[in-house]
């Protein structure tokens, strides 16, 4: 009974421990900032260049919570997230209009880029707008896989599709993987089909893929991102000088530049381009 | 298939060259899942202890309350704690949403029901003189006790694995109330989850390779001192 | 061994469980060194009465006083606890060594352990068992896990030891050998005890006090032969083995001889009875004897009669003879005298037995006993 007792007692004391241990590094975290995002920019792993800068510069220890665009948005309207990174321009202003935050920012963009087989059989190289793009491939009713799975990149492209004037769904030539983008363009490759991506997982996989980049550059493709910080006066416990520091910060000369070359080395191209200052209207918004 | 060689390649790589950041991950992961099984087995072995020799009415729905919460979804777990401990919700003075702690304190959520069923079980499959004669050794009803959870003990073991196994594979809670922060709440499952999602996936196979290498090791440990304490 | 202060006194004792009175006892007392024993079929409330006894089960309501002192309080139904030992029908040994088992009392004690080391083997040795002290529990013998389990109640030195069907799930040898060592245990360490069985041998073998029990009340206690041949009701002698029940019809009674009418013949009982009444003529097979010539010019017996075998049926060490002497009658013998008397279904035979061998039961107590 003895040795029992013992290693009972020895698991309390550990279960304490750890608990302890783990809890003081949380209450050493008082100074910390709660920024809620995309996927997209945790994904492309820019977050993980940029926050420890910030958390070097400014003290603050930040908290990345990497959901959809819309979740981030639900969080900071609940007061749950000090400040944002989105890229979702429309419902960006309707949170703006209810007063949910303050000092919306523009940082910058990414892009998406129709992909297909380079034989092309749709003919659609060199299109400069999407929804010719999409005419055409509905036309030559050639094979298009879609995300169909609500995310961020689904809804772009069911945007363009409603934009095109046709309504893909149900169409034999229209299919839908309810994947993630990189299993998407596995797809298409194999069944040598056209589909929506962003630049940077298309850049991720490229090699592999054989699928080249057809249609880009269109305003209708951007990305565009804002930071956002959340409004203080609705609730109080927002952590309003360090929501300002990470915008600043955001927006800064020097982030800007590492935003800009970021991906280079890798991918031999930038993932995003920096936008701080630029009017929304060069944008197309 | 040449995804698996490559992730089982590069898991080998990372364990190899102890990664530092893939240590810290598995570190973590160890930390948090090992904290929450023990709080759950405080918790689950002196309440399942308390129910399975407690004698009231409505202890049957109680106790069934307890083994439907052995499969208590983890995602279902995330979410009440975090609507707990948001800033603005009933527990939000704390300040503990996206930490480790407050992982832990899902995960304990999430295997105490676990330990507990399998303790009244144990418990309630003892023999039902065994009570009577520990008490007739003079035992007082602490001491009983503890006789009790000493001679269900192996039975008990069940309950550690199959507690830490859940807590460590989970994810969805895991997610929801550490936020899978970088260098602060990534643990192995939620660095798996992001990695697939980054396309990354030889990384993600190496990740699900340690933890799944790091659950047959609890496992193997905690069967060896079963194995050897059963009849031969 | 019946001397001795009273050491455990119960009145009033009464349980109910789930609505129903299942146990319900006015008086009950066990002296100190008092080998009693329980005897009943089961569901009589043996067990019941053991658990109550040894206050391992709450009472509805009684009284227990143990040396004089009422058991009330928690406290005082803690440390009586500690005075006494049980061992149940199962061992419900704990994981372990046989030693660690037998030590498992005295460690609950808190004792020193060079103290618990010397007493433990001083147990074993008691029991016959050093050799098996480092044993693990799992890998013993059903003998000798019960041997354990008793030396583990024995340990701490009980004042009481309370048995309920210990040897019930043992195999005849076995049973016998451990019966041999517990009694010469109780006996050594003057011991009392309380054996639950539904074995009469088992109860005369070890007992010096015999209690029937059935529906959860005393049906009758004393000497186990004064219980074994003078029952108080069909109950209890159908119980201890008083295979020969029949209702007469005194007819009369004087001179300590009472005149019975059974069947179409009479029988002569010693005793007294109200002619006229209705009685219960109980007599042992094992007193009826048999005769293939009339023996009333050679025999004491008062009653003899001419008889028929009906049947023979082999019963163990005894052949059960049915008889029919213008009442039934079953008679004992063992296959060797079956032989020499050359007996067969169907023969005609002699059956007698004394006056003194009958026990009567009157009427008036008839209804104690219906079951």
């Amino acid at each position: 009974m003895n040795q029992w007792q013992r290693l009972f007692f020895s698991l309390l004391i550990a279960a304490t421990l750890a608990v302890t241990g783990i809890c003081d590094s949380a209450a050493a975290a008082s100074k910390t900032l709660i920024l809620a995002t995309t996927t997209s920019t945790q994904d492309s792993g820019l977050l993980d260049v940029l926050i420890p800068v910030f958390e070097k510069e400014s003290g603050y220890f930040v908290k990345t919570i990497a959901v959809g665009s819309g979740q981030a948005m639900a969080m900071g309207e609940k007061g749950e997230a000090d400040v944002l990174l989105v890229h979702s321009p429309d419902a960006e202003k309707k949170f703006m209009d209810k007063g949910a935050g303050v000092n919306r920012r523009l940082v910058m963009h990414n892009d998406f880029v129709i992909v297909g087989p380079a034989a092309d059989p749709a003919k659609i190289r060199g299109t400069k707008s999407s929804a010719e793009a999409f005419k055409k491939i509905a036309k030559a009713g050639s094979l298009f896989l879609s995300r169909g799975d609500n995310s961020g990149t689904h809804a772009k492209e069911k945007g363009l599709w409603k934009g095109a004037g046709i309504a893909a769904d149900g169409q034999k030539w229209y299919q839908q993987t309810g994947l993630g983008m990189g299993q998407t363009l596995n797809v298409a490759a194999e069944k040598k089909g056209y589909t929506l991506t962003d630049r940077a997982t298309y850049l991720a996989l490229k090699k592999t893929l054989g699928l080249e980049i057809l249609v880009e550059g269109d305003a209708k493709l951007l990305n565009i991102y804002h930071v956002i910080e959340v409004n203080r006066a609705k609730w109080p416990k927002v952590n309003a000088a360090g929501a300002k520091a990470f915008g600043d910060f955001m927006v800064g000369k020097k982030v800007q530049e590492i935003i800009g070359r970021f991906g280079v080395d890798k991918f031999g191209a930038p993932l995003f381009f920096p936008d701080a200052g630029k009017k929304p209207e060069s944008l197309g918004l | 298939m040449e995804l698996i060689l490559e992730g089982i390649a590069k898991a080998a790589s990372l364990l190899a060259s102890l990664d530092r950041e893939v240590m810290a991950i598995t570190w973590l992961s160890l930390k948090v899942s090992g904290s929450a099984t023990l709080i759950s087995l405080l918790l689950g072995i002196s309440g399942g202890t308390a129910l399975a020799l407690s004698d009231f009415p409505g202890k049957r729905l109680l106790v069934s309350l307890v083994n439907t919460g052995m499969a208590l979804p983890p995602v279902v777990v995330g979410l009440f704690v975090s609507i707990f401990f948001w800033r603005n919700g009933p527990l939000g003075f704390a300040e503990i949403l996206y930490t480790p702690a407050a992982m832990v304190i899902a995960q304990a959520i999430i295997a105490t029901p676990i330990v507990m069923g399998i303790t009244v079980a144990s418990i309630q499959n003892l023999p039902p003189n065994l009570r009577l004669q520990i008490l007739a050794l003079g035992a007082t009803r602490g001491q009983m006790v503890r006789l009790l959870v000493r001679e269900a003990r192996l039975p008990l073991l069940a309950g550690v694995m199959a507690g830490f196994g859940g807590v460590i594979s989970e994810v969805g809670a895991s997610i929801m109330v550490g936020g899978n922060i970088k260098g602060y709440t990534r643990v192995l499952t939620t660095a798996t989850v992001m990695e697939t999602g980054r396309g990354n996936f030889d990384l993600a196979i190496a990740l699900s390779l340690i933890l799944l290498l790091l659950c047959f090791a609890i496992n193997y440990l905690l069967t060896r001192i079963q194995q050897r304490e059963r009849p031969r | 061994m019946t001397g001795g202060e009273v050491f455990l006194e119960v009145s009033d004792l009464e349980l109910h469980r789930g609505g129903a009175r299942v146990l319900s006892i006015p008086s009950f007392s066990l002296r100190e060194r008092e080998v009693l024993s329980l005897i009943g079929p089961n569901g009589a409330g043996k067990s019941t009465l053991l658990l109550a006894l040894a206050r391992l089960l709450p009472a509805t309501r009684g009284s227990f006083r143990c040396r004089g002192e009422e058991i009330v309080s928690d406290s005082a139904v803690f440390s009586y606890r500690r005075r006494l030992g049980m061992v149940f029908q199962e061992p419900l040994l704990f994981d372990g060594t046989v030693f660690g088992n037998v030590a498992s009392g005295l460690k609950i004690r808190g004792m020193a352990q060079t103290e618990i080391r010397e007493r433990v083997m001083t147990t074993l040795e008691l029991f016959g068992m050093t050799q098996l002290a480092e044993r693990s529990a799992r890998k013993l013998s059903g003998g000798e896990a019960q041997r354990t389990s008793l030396a583990r109640a024995f340990a701490i030195r009980p004042e009481v030891i309370f048995l309920d069907e210990p040897f019930v799930a043992l195999d005849p040898p076995t049973r016998q050998t451990l019966m041999d060592d517990l009694e010469r245990i109780l006996r050594e360490t003057g011991t009392a005890a309380v054996l639950a069985t539904h074995d009469q041998l088992e109860a005369l073998r070890l007992s010096s006090r015999m209690v029937v029990m059935n529906r959860g009340e005393m049906v009758q206690s004393g000497p186990p032969e004064e219980v074994i041949s003078r029952p108080v009701n069909e109950f209890v002698a159908s119980f201890v083995g008083m295979e020969n029940v029949l209702t007469g019809t005194v007819i009369s009674s004087g001179g300590g001889v009472v005149r019975l009418t059974l069947g179409e013949r009479q029988v002569e009982i010693a005793g007294s009875a109200d002619p006229g009444e209705t009685a219960l003529f109980c007599i042992r097979p094992e007193n009826v004897t048999i005769d293939i010539v009339d023996p009333s010019g050679e025999t004491s017996a008062r009653n003899v009669f001419a008889a028929g075998i009906r049947r023979v049926i082999p019963n163990g060490m005894f052949h059960k003879i049915h008889l029919d002497c213008g009442f039934p009658l079953v008679a004992y013998l063992t296959g060797q005298s079956i032989a020499n008397l050359n007996l067969a279904e169907g023969k005609g035979v002699y059956a007698s037995f004394k006056a003194t061998a009958v026990h009567l039961i009157r009427s008036a107590r008839r209804d104690g006993g219906k079951y």
